[in-house]
């Protein structure tokens, strides 16, 4: 006989208040379910020490990881998001969207950073997953939009980090049509001949992959994302079998083509600044 | 014919329309006067259902049993058709089919998904599902339109870009996210017509045009009603309410911009005269591929380019 009862059985948090990076002094990897100082993981760039596992960080994180310090600055934050629908599920999206800005310390589902990457100019657009699922609505889109201008102005390249759920669908076809606006100004940042580099983060599913996620020059991936069109539970249901271990993973999506490397974090900055130096060449032309 | 649930009154009335004609038929009774009446009452009914309908009943109409698919209008608006097949990779998606067509003497390419009419030719045709070799092969023949400056015609209708373990083995997300990119800079003119359903990805994949229009009783969203529902209401029971918040009907979609055009069908929907619909459709390529004509190709794709990133809404 226990001494204690559990009144509510499984998990009651729901997805948008679980907090992956934490604020108390110890972390435990939800992976090896190792516990370590909060201070070490950081130092670690939020990467468990013992197995690998890359905990779910947002832009303000990614930032001070790939830019050189004090040199990245945020763009377009003003702009805000609409419920233009006066949508209502369980909660009219209105409150949605004031709650969520209540409870993280991100202004959309997508900061755009432009700073140095050890000296070369870089534009970060960067997904934050604790932002309504890290969903992509008309922000998201107008944000991408306006950082593939700025690239253009100013010839930087561009780096995508997507961490989405997929499309928000409290913006109904606003959300559906980013999909094609992206893809759409993505073709000038192509004809400017401006290296688009594309990272995958767990996870990345649905319209943001059907999108800009896999139209990369490059497209990278952190170790065992979950990255897919559709998601494994439809998927399952839909074939009515179980799925193999490690599908949709970014090492199965290497393997099948999709991806030009898996980078760990810790070595994402020297991989990244690579890639921009021997695309960005200096070849006599 | 098939009646769905909303379309009842009308057929309570069509039978007892069928039973005066009987009776009339025997000789010895004067039905004339009852069969006009009962005739206007199924006006009046058709006139009350089909002018209020919810985003649920076009929903409905949409996905219609008798509702005619993409080589059904083809076959009716072209002259001449050849049917082409396979992406060159890895296989022929029955799915989406496509080919070139001919129209009052002009070549245009035809693609779109294309559903079964039986439980057979519904399982052959993946439910109008398409895989990433679909969209490939649609890619495929948009190319083969540009290299010979034909123009391009899409029709839209699928529940959604197939969820499965092999379609995302080959890269759904990637094939979708290809095409939506090479649509925009594609020289040829392009119109995409909605024609059923309009799911999603896997719609938008064979969506990109100078012109997208909606058939009257159709329906494009991020998302289906069901699993909406299912996802945002935890059940499947909401999925009329999901469809109302989604705002997915021609009429909202143009409204907001998000289209070019709405097509009228004939009342009750394009299955009530096929015919009827194929020659409006044909009207209205025509008619769009004729001015889309004017412009020079880097017309074309500037405005494509500008039309699709205005869309959205927020505050600046």
């Amino acid at each position: 006989m226990a001494w204690f009862k559990r009144d509510k059985q499984g998990i009651t948090t729901s997805t948008e208040e679980k907090l992956e990076v934490p604020d108390g002094v110890w972390w435990q990897c939800s992976s090896c379910k190792k516990t370590i100082p909060t201070g070490d993981l950081i130092e670690n760039k939020y990467v468990c020490p013992q197995c690998n596992y890359h905990a779910r960080i947002n832009s303000n994180e990614y930032f001070n990881i790939i830019y050189d310090e004090g040199s990245v600055k945020k763009l377009f934050e003003d702009l805000e998001p609409k419920d233009f629908l006066g949508f209502v599920d369980l909660k009219p999206y209105k409150d949605r969207l004031a709650e969520t800005k209540k409870k993280v310390n991100v202004s959309e589902a997508l900061t755009v950073g432009s700073g140095k990457v050890n000296g070369h100019k870089l534009v970060t657009c960067c997904m934050n997953f604790n932002f309504i699922g890290g969903s992509m609505g008309s922000v998201v889109g107008e944000r991408i939009s306006r950082a593939i201008d700025y690239c253009i102005q100013k010839k930087y390249p561009l780096l995508v980090i997507s961490k989405s759920g997929g499309a928000r669908m409290m913006e109904s076809a606003f959300s559906l049509m980013q999909m094609a606006k992206t893809s759409a100004k993505l073709t000038q940042l192509a004809k400017a001949k401006l290296p688009y580099i594309s990272l995958m983060t767990d996870p990345t599913t649905g319209g943001v992959t059907a999108s800009y996620a896999m139209l990369g020059d490059i497209n990278i991936a952190e170790p065992n994302a979950l990255i897919g069109f559709a998601g494994p539970r439809v998927i399952k249901e839909t074939i009515k079998k179980d799925l193999p271990k490690g599908f949709q993973r970014s090492e199965f999506l290497l393997e099948h083509g999709f991806l030009d490397f898996i980078v760990d974090r810790k070595d994402l900055k020297q991989r990244l600044t690579d890639v921009i130096e021997l695309l960005m060449h200096k070849n006599e032309k | 014919m098939t009646y769905l649930d909303f379309e009842k009154p009308i057929e309570e009335l069509n039978e007892q329309l069928d039973k005066l004609r009987k009776i009339g038929e025997g000789g010895k009774v004067d039905m004339t006067s009852a069969v006009s009446e009962i005739e206007e009452k199924i006006q009046e009914a058709k006139r009350n259902i089909y002018n209020s309908l919810t985003g649920w009943q076009r929903v409905q109409l949409s996905r219609h049993p008798e509702r005619p698919y993409t080589l059904f209008y083809i076959s009716k608006i072209c002259s001449r058709f050849i049917e082409l097949h396979g992406d060159r990779n890895i296989a022929d998606d029955h799915a989406m089919v496509g080919g070139i067509g001919e129209i009052d003497g002009m070549s245009v390419m035809f693609i779109g998904q294309q559903k079964g009419e039986n439980t057979k030719q519904r399982q052959y045709r993946n439910f109008g599902m398409a895989n990433p070799e679909g969209y490939r092969k649609a890619l495929r023949l948009m190319k083969l339109a540009e290299k010979f400056e034909i123009p391009i015609v899409t029709l839209i209708d699928t529940p959604g870009a197939y969820p499965g373990l092999e379609a995302e083995e080959r890269g759904q997300g990637e094939a979708i996210a290809k095409n939506l990119m090479e649509m925009t800079t594609l020289r040829v003119p392009v119109v995409c017509i909605i024609i059923g359903e309009g799911a999603s990805g896997g719609a938008l994949g064979i969506g990109i045009g100078d012109k997208v229009l909606m058939l009257e009783n159709t329906w494009y969203s991020v998302i289906s009603p069901e699993s909406c529902s299912s996802i945002l209401w935890h059940s499947w029971e909401y999925k009329e309410t999901a469809a109302d918040e989604l705002k997915l009907t021609a009429e909202n979609m143009h409204k907001f911009k998000l289209i070019d055009g709405i097509i009228p069908e004939p009342v009750g929907g394009a299955h009530t005269n096929a015919d009827e619909m194929a020659s409006v459709l044909k009207k209205e390529i025509v008619k769009h591929l004729t001015s889309l004509a004017k412009f020079t190709p880097e017309e074309r794709i500037e405005k494509r380019i500008e039309k699709f990133s205005s869309m959205g809404v927020f505050n600046d």
